[in-house]
């Protein structure tokens, strides 16, 4: 009132308060930007680099990383998926109480009772399968790109932990319903854990040393699945998984920044065939910051010695790419959660086994070879896999082939090849397991010991091993045996769990559609 | 403060090495104790996973078997996976949790089947077809007066052991 700033008329103190308060929400949204609204490229970057959640990623990113073909954006889809499981989890422990019965009861509420809480249940639901599966073909598409090498293996070992934390997230998860399904999942889980008795029973080591009966009473904190089992499942689900998760999550985007941005081919900048005649050129923004600090990272990316003419800001184009992952992902989830409810079956019942007892669906492959031999199937199988799939970066040093989709010696033809050799070995070995049987019915009184070793799971991997051995030797390279080795695990997987979804039924006995099923 | 002769200042020689400061020790003493405690409270923690008492259900439990029940019969007691059968003026029980992988077999025509992957035994408990690794548990029998029978389920007994009541 005494003292107008400058070039202002004079105003009664009543109206710079009426004019402030119409102010407040565009005020309130500039502050929240403390370098102004990001409209020029200039303050894009500033927009980046001010912004906690932003600056995780590069300002400027390269055009090869936002071709579609490069990601499929899986790695988003996964994350994305996450988030909205997070959200919808949380909502859920609103009415979830862990408890037997109880629990059976409150999920019974959220999805009959509670407002929205069966379409939150859904998406959920459906939220964690997604999950699931866009991290194996995310883990699929980093290895056909041949992007794990070098500066990236120990992010492809970061995602090993990932998929094995997104997949204990998905079991411990799948027993809180407290319904059979969940019941005897869990069960036959838990026993999973417990068959190493499988080898050290028959040659009396257990008593002794015992690590099988070890990890089931760590695992249920009781001999059978209870309350303990529930409270420790419902522990892990909640805490300790999503935050061993996000501190993953954290080292694995912190890594893909510092390894220089996504893989890419060392020619990728000749096969964009340069800038975009309409880009900007990065060097005469006129930027308060040189570019030498945010585009050209340290010696080994291919930015090295290079302008960042092939980049664009990252704002917009990666975040509205990344926005838009997210968004189809969250439509999806909330589709397939209108047309399909989460399962609720009867209150869990010790007494009466769920026939037949199926696992979630990705773990419905291992059910099929544990239906010859638990620790073979449940534990030794899974096991030689997670080692392997972790050793590749370290043991494929070579150069041929990065960020190239199939890339390396042999490519998309021995991709090919392997698929068929793949899938002819699992169905030919399955045909004749189910057709057949096996061992024990060939020669009744054979010890389990010998089914252990020998086993349509074991013999499967075996041939599979040797067949990657004959292309490391015929492709004198350690790439074109990892293509033919992970490309046959592919189809083995995919095959052993539409046999284990869809072609069993009670009993475990093949049936060529749910329809045939005796009525139980 | 050092009781030897003097190094030459800033120079200390090999054969008269600088004492380590006091500090420095006092610093390294504290930090390594801290560890060493902060060591043996996770050994002592990762003790707690594993009660030493298990929260499960009693194992024993009494039974009455009607007077009716023929030899060979198969009498499943309420509430308990166990199966118990007569063999004239003897009685024995087994456990009907698949040996495979935990689910409750179920009777058939050549003795028990498992719905879960198929396993099957014999009525003895011997194993006729896999993936079960091992035959149903016989479970220790004993007669509890009055016509009941004691059953453990904690206690497994060798095949074949049979108990007059
Ligand atoms: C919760 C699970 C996971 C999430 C949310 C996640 C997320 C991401 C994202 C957003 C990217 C950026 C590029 C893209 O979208 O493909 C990425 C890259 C990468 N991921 Fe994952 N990931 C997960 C699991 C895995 C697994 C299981 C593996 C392999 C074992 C893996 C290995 C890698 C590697 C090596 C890269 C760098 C690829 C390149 O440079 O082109 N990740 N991840
Ligand atoms: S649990 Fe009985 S056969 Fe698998």
């Amino acid at each position: 009132m005494n003292t107008p700033g400058h070039g202002q008329e004079e105003r009664t103190g009543l109206g710079t308060f009426a004019d402030n308060l119409r102010k407040v929400p565009r005020r309130f949204i500039e502050s929240m930007f403390r370098t102004g609204r990001p409209d020029s490229d200039r303050s894009r970057n500033d927009f980046v680099f001010s912004n906690f959640f932003l600056h995780v990623q590069s300002v400027r990113t390269h055009r090869w990383s936002l071709r579609w073909s490069t990601t499929w954006g899986l790695g988003m889809v996964a994350l994305s998926s996450f988030l909205i499981a997070t959200v919808t989890g949380i909502l859920l422990m609103f009415y979830y109480k862990p408890y037997p019965e109880a629990a059976y009861q409150s999920i019974k509420d959220i999805h009959f009772v509670v407002p929205t809480g069966r379409f939150l249940r859904n998406i959920h639901r459906w939220s964690a399968n997604v999950m699931v599966f866009s991290v194996l073909i995310h883990m699929a598409r980093v290895f056909y790109t041949a992007s794990y090498r070098k500066p990236r293996e120990f992010n492809w070992a970061t995602g090993m932990f990932l998929l094995v934390v997104t997949l204990g997230l998905s079991f411990t998860g799948y027993l809180l319903p407290w319904d059979q399904l969940a019941y005897w999942a869990i069960t036959i889980g838990a026993n999973i854990a417990q068959s190493p008795r499988e080898v050290t029973d028959p040659i009396g080591l257990t008593p002794h040393f015992d690590p099988g009966g070890l990890q089931k009473l760590l695992l249920l904190g009781s001999d059978e699945v209870g309350a303990e089992a529930l409270i420790r499942f419902y522990l892990l689900h909640v805490m300790i998984l999503p935050i061993a998760l996000c501190g993953l999550l954290g080292i694995h985007f912190w890594r893909i920044r510092k390894d220089g941005g996504l893989a890419k081919p060392e020619d990728a900048d000749r096969r964009l065939g340069g800038p975009d005649p309409e880009a900007v050129p990065a060097w005469t923004a006129a930027p308060r910051k040189t570019w030498s600090l945010a585009a050209v990272v340290r010696g080994r990316t291919p930015a090295v010695g290079a302008g960042a003419e092939n980049t664009v800001p990252s704002m917009p184009h990666l975040f509205y790419a990344e926005a838009a992952v997210f968004m189809l992902t969250f439509l999806v989830c909330v589709l397939l959660s209108i047309v399909s409810d989460a399962p609720l079956k009867e209150l869990a019942n010790p007494n009466v086994p769920e026939n037949p007892a199926k696992a979630p669906w990705y773990f419905l492959g291992l059910q099929e070879l544990v239906a010859h031999s638990a620790f073979a199937g449940g534990v030794l199988i899974p096991g030689i896999i997670i080692v392997g799939l972790g050793l590749i970066p370290y043991l494929d040093r070579e150069k041929k082939g990065t960020g190239e989709w199939f890339g390396g010696p042999g490519g998309g033809k021995l991709v090919a090849w392997s698929a068929v050799f793949g899938l002819g070995t699992v169905l030919a070995l399955e045909a004749i397991a189910i057709r057949f049987g096996w061992l024990r019915q060939w020669f009744p009184g054979t010890p389990q010991l010998l089914i252990t070793a020998i086993n349509p799971g074991t013999v499967l991997t075996l041939i599979y091993g040797l067949y990657s051995v004959y292309i490391v030797r015929r492709f004198n390279s350690m790439r074109a045996g990892a293509l033919g080795l992970f490309t046959c695990f592919l189809m083995g997987f995919l095959v052993l769990t539409v046999i284990g979804t869809w072609f069993r039924g009670p009993n475990w006995d093949f049936y060529w559609s749910p329809s045939q099923w005796p009525g139980h | 403060m050092s009781t030897h002769s003097e190094p030459s200042p800033g120079k200390p020689s090999r054969l008269d090495p600088e004492a380590m400061p006091r500090r420095d020790f006092l610093g390294i003493a504290a930090a390594s104790m801290a560890a060493g405690a902060c060591g043996f409270a996770a050994l002592g923690a990762a003790k707690l996973p594993k009660a030493a008492v298990l929260p499960s259900a009693a194992k024993k439990f009494k039974v009455t078997l009607p007077e009716s029940l023929p030899s060979g019969t198969p009498f499943f007691p309420e509430g308990r996976s166990v199966v118990v059968f007569k063999d004239g003026d003897r009685v024995f029980a087994m456990s009907t949790v698949c040996t495979h992988l935990g689910c409750i077999v179920k009777p058939a025509a050549m003795g028990f089947d498992c719905p879960c992957h198929g396993s099957q035994f014999a009525p003895d408990g011997t194993v006729l077809r896999g993936p079960a690794p091992k035959g149903l548990p016989w479970l220790s029998v004993r007669s509890a007066g009055g016509g009941a029978i004691l059953i453990d389920e904690g206690t497994v007994v060798p095949p074949g052991t049979k108990e007059t009541v």
